[in-house]
């Protein structure tokens, strides 16, 4: 093993990243979204995807969503580190429970006339996405769905006059009656 | 409006601290006043019940906090003012965090509206101690201020023990409102640490260590910070099923020195019988231990062959390092109670004759000898000595860090838990002076001795003064190698002996230093007067600061070197230059 002078062990770990969709219900006061982040930047983990919002404000709960990378072993970490925060009420890997439902928001904003217009317009139409917005020379979708959808329906966009892109990130719940 | 003026539980916010403090059974705290905290220091000032040490430096009140809450099993209390007296603690912060130490730490803040404005003494301190504590509170309504300072006693001091912050702005110091004793629903409800392990993990565990042909028990600071009983459950747990035990650095005293199982510390400085043990076992307990880097070696070649029981009471330590079979969440004590009672039940204690006969082969190895010198103090011998001359009394070590830490280690007998109190995972020099001066506040009438290298001492060393105030009879016992001994061990080891800054020239003249102050110097340069002078130093009834002239080039081993597993120590007859620059090789070592 050939590891330059160090005082610690510099081993490369060869373990294939998965993605994993996280959604952590927590007590919504001043700092947690900090907490959470610097989390994940503390301790070097990835955050592909952040949404947060209240979501029973009489008890002052918020749900934050995360999509992150790792091997099994730090998805298994980022999980317990999060759980083990204070005001987080419970981490609950959607990826793995393998029934959840995952939704992302975009809007797209794209500009062009002649033929493209009508390709953009045609094209929309077919990822029923809805126009919000529209000059003579540009629309502004809406589209909803999950992640690789919506970065498909981009990539068409892009030849087609795309100016900018806004997107929520992902949000999930899992099917069925029971929550989580 | 109601007339509240008698309501007993009106008062200041201030006031709400002191109360609070009392509330806790908090006796002693350790602090520095400033702007920022004057009305609380006005509070302390009119009241007996709780005293006030003061030191000389913030970072030493966290340490003097440490080593009260270590010695003690109570959490350490601390009181600083804003801006530069909560940066001041933020290495003792994360050295609690890192080591598990229940701290309140309290700091005083600008006034809330100027927060956020750069004003005089403003820094974000929940903020910059987020990722150092295991929670921190801003509060900015003296309404919420007893809620918060009942839930900071509880985080601090359950499940995995650890620092908190309660950061209050100086006009919330100085509002009135309402008081409550501490109470259950002062806890957020998303917090409830898991103290009862799995009944049938416990089984499967039972059922792994009663089939095991080579086990060895594994453990850590958990076992210390769970509480006495956990060490008196370790030892009748060790007795019952007759298995070796080893321990990280953190966990020294759970399982007695003297105890005929005991295989003595493991790790990168451990003994070659329990890194062996560790190796080649075929199950093992760790119990309260979290597979630190210092303790696996390399991480793919550790302990190959073993299936791994791992109680730890934080399910983060659990499979983070190392996969383990068996993973039982829950408090150190509680499932070693629950382990044993199902192992006596239902188990029998496995003939492990042929294993305990190859330990004792390795134990043969005597991997802690060096040799012996009539002309110089080898640190080792100093060590010894010191043992010997402490040996029976009511004792409690601390350390700074370096070499002369793992001396201690290796070579001082721990017999009971919360004796011996160092900084583990941080490796803050500078931390024994202090935390010595806390566990003698805990404990005046018990000799306090901080293990000492001529560098790590100076990083905190007006806390003599301090010593000197409160008739503290602290002994800073210094190893003085006069270098900054592993440094330069890794220097020599890993950088063809480039002795980068690792020399201390123009050390102070320690004796002189503690006269100045007002301790007692001695100075010892010779073996053969070594004995007496630890006897005068034991005697003075004061502080006392002890210059060890130790042979300078010395180094500690045994040693598994980077990137190398358990069964790859370097012992000492080994350490030859060509052995070591193999050993290192693939490195820049030695060549
Ligand atoms: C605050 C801090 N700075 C730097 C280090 C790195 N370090 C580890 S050991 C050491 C030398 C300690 O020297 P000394 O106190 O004389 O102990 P010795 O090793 O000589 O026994 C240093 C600089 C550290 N652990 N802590
Ligand atoms: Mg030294």
């Amino acid at each position: 093993m050939n590891q330059p002078a160090s005082a610690y062990f510099l081993e490369e770990r060869h373990d294939p990243n998965e993605t994993h969709t996280l959604s952590v219900l927590v007590q919504n006061e001043p700092g947690v979204l900090a907490r959470v982040i610097g989390l994940f930047s503390g301790r070097g983990y990835n955050i592909e995807s952040l949404t947060v919002s209240e979501t029973e404000s009489q008890k002052h709960l918020s749900r934050v969503t995360i999509v992150t990378t790792g091997t099994p072993m730090v998805i298994e970490q980022i999980k317990h580190q999060l759980d083990r925060m204070i005001p987080v009420y419970s981490v609950v890997d959607m990826t793995l429970s393998g029934r959840s439902i995952e939704r992302e928001l975009a809007m797209v904003k794209v500009r062009g006339t002649g033929n493209h217009r009508v390709e953009a317009l045609r094209l929309a139409d077919a990822f029923r996405a809805r126009v919000i917005d529209a000059t003579i020379e540009s629309f502004v979708f809406e589209i909803t769905g999950n992640s690789a959808k919506i970065n498909q329906f981009i990539d068409l966009m892009r030849p087609l006059g795309l100016v900018e892109v806004s997107r929520t990130g992902v949000a999930a719940i899992g099917r069925g009656p029971e929550g989580m | 409006m109601k007339d509240k003026s008698h309501d007993p539980n009106q008062m200041t916010g201030a006031a709400m601290i002191v109360r609070a403090l009392i509330d806790h059974g908090v006796q002693h705290l350790f602090g520095y006043p400033g702007g920022a905290v004057l009305p609380i220091y006005d509070e302390i000032f009119q009241q007996s019940e709780v005293e006030h040490i003061l030191v000389r430096h913030e970072q030493g009140a966290g340490h003097a906090a440490e080593g009260y809450a270590r010695s003690t099993g109570k959490p350490g209390v601390v009181l600083v003012t804003s801006g530069p007296g909560a940066t001041n603690m933020v290495t003792a912060l994360t050295d609690a965090l890192m080591d598990s130490i229940p701290l309140v730490c309290i700091t005083g803040q600008v006034p809330t509206h100027l927060i956020g404005n750069d004003a005089f003494q403003e820094c974000d301190t929940v903020g910059i101690t987020r990722p150092c504590t295991k929670h921190n509170w801003l509060v900015r309504n003296v309404n919420d201020l007893a809620k918060v300072l009942h839930e900071a006693f509880y985080v601090a001091t359950s499940g995995r023990p650890g620092p908190v912050v309660v950061d209050v702005p100086k006009d919330v110091q100085f509002a009135v409102g309402t008081y409550h004793p501490p109470r259950k629903s002062d806890v957020h409800v998303s917090y409830s640490p898991r103290v009862k392990g799995d009944a049938a993990q416990i089984r499967k565990a039972v059922a792994l260590l009663a089939s095991a042909k080579r086990p060895v028990i594994y453990t850590g600071g958990g076992v210390i910070n769970s509480g006495r009983e956990a060490s008196k459950l370790l030892r009748e747990f060790v007795e019952v099923t007759g298995f070796p035990i080893t321990s990280t650095l953190m966990g020294l005293g759970a399982y007695p020195a003297s105890g005929k199982n005991w295989l003595g510390m493991l790790g990168m400085h451990g003994t070659y019988e329990a890194n062996m043990t560790m190796h080649d076992c075929d199950v093992m307990l760790c119990v309260g231990a979290r597979f630190d880097d210092r303790i696996t070696g390399r991480t793919d070649a550790f302990s190959p062959g073993s299936k791994k029981i791992h109680i730890d009471i934080d399910p983060s330590s659990i499979n983070k390092n190392i996969r383990v079979d068996v993973p039982i969440i829950g408090d150190c004590g509680n499932v070693l109670g629950d382990l044993l009672q199902v192992f006596k039940a239902e188990a029998k204690r496995p003939d492990i004759k042929a294993w305990w006969q190859q330990i004792a082969q390795w134990r043969a190895r005597n991997s802690l000898s060096y040799r012996k010198n009539n002309d110089i103090i080898l640190p080792q011998y100093a060590i010894q000595r010191l043992f010997e001359a402490t040996r029976g009394k009511d004792t409690y070590i601390t350390t700074e860090v370096g070499q002369h830490q793992m001396w201690a280690a290796q070579f001082y007998g721990f017999e009971e838990p919360h004796r011996w109190m160092t900084s583990g995972g941080l490796g803050t020099m500078g931390y024994g002076l202090p935390a010595a001066v806390g566990v003698q506040v805990a404990h005046p009438d018990s000799l306090v001795i901080d293990i000492a290298g001529d560098a790590s001492v100076q990083m905190t060393i007006q806390e003599m003064s301090t010593a000197v105030q409160y008739e503290l009879p602290i002994k800073i016992f210094i190893l003085n190698n006069q270098y900054m001994g592993m440094v330069r061990q890794w220097q020599q080891l890993l950088h063809g002996n480039r002795l980068s800054h690792s020399y201390t020239e123009a050390l102070p003249d320690f004796v002189k230093l503690a006269e100045a102050y007002g301790c007692v110097g001695l100075q010892v340069l010779k073996p053969a007067d070594l004995d007496g002078a630890i006897k005068e130093m034991i005697a003075i009834k004061r502080p006392v600061l002890f210059d060890c002239r130790v042979a300078a080039l010395e180094n500690c081993f045994p040693m598994i070197p980077s990137g190398k597993a358990h069964n790859e120590m370097l012992l000492p007859e080994e350490a030859t230059d060509a052995a070591t620059a193999s050993a290192f090789a693939g490195g820049k070592a030695l060549v």
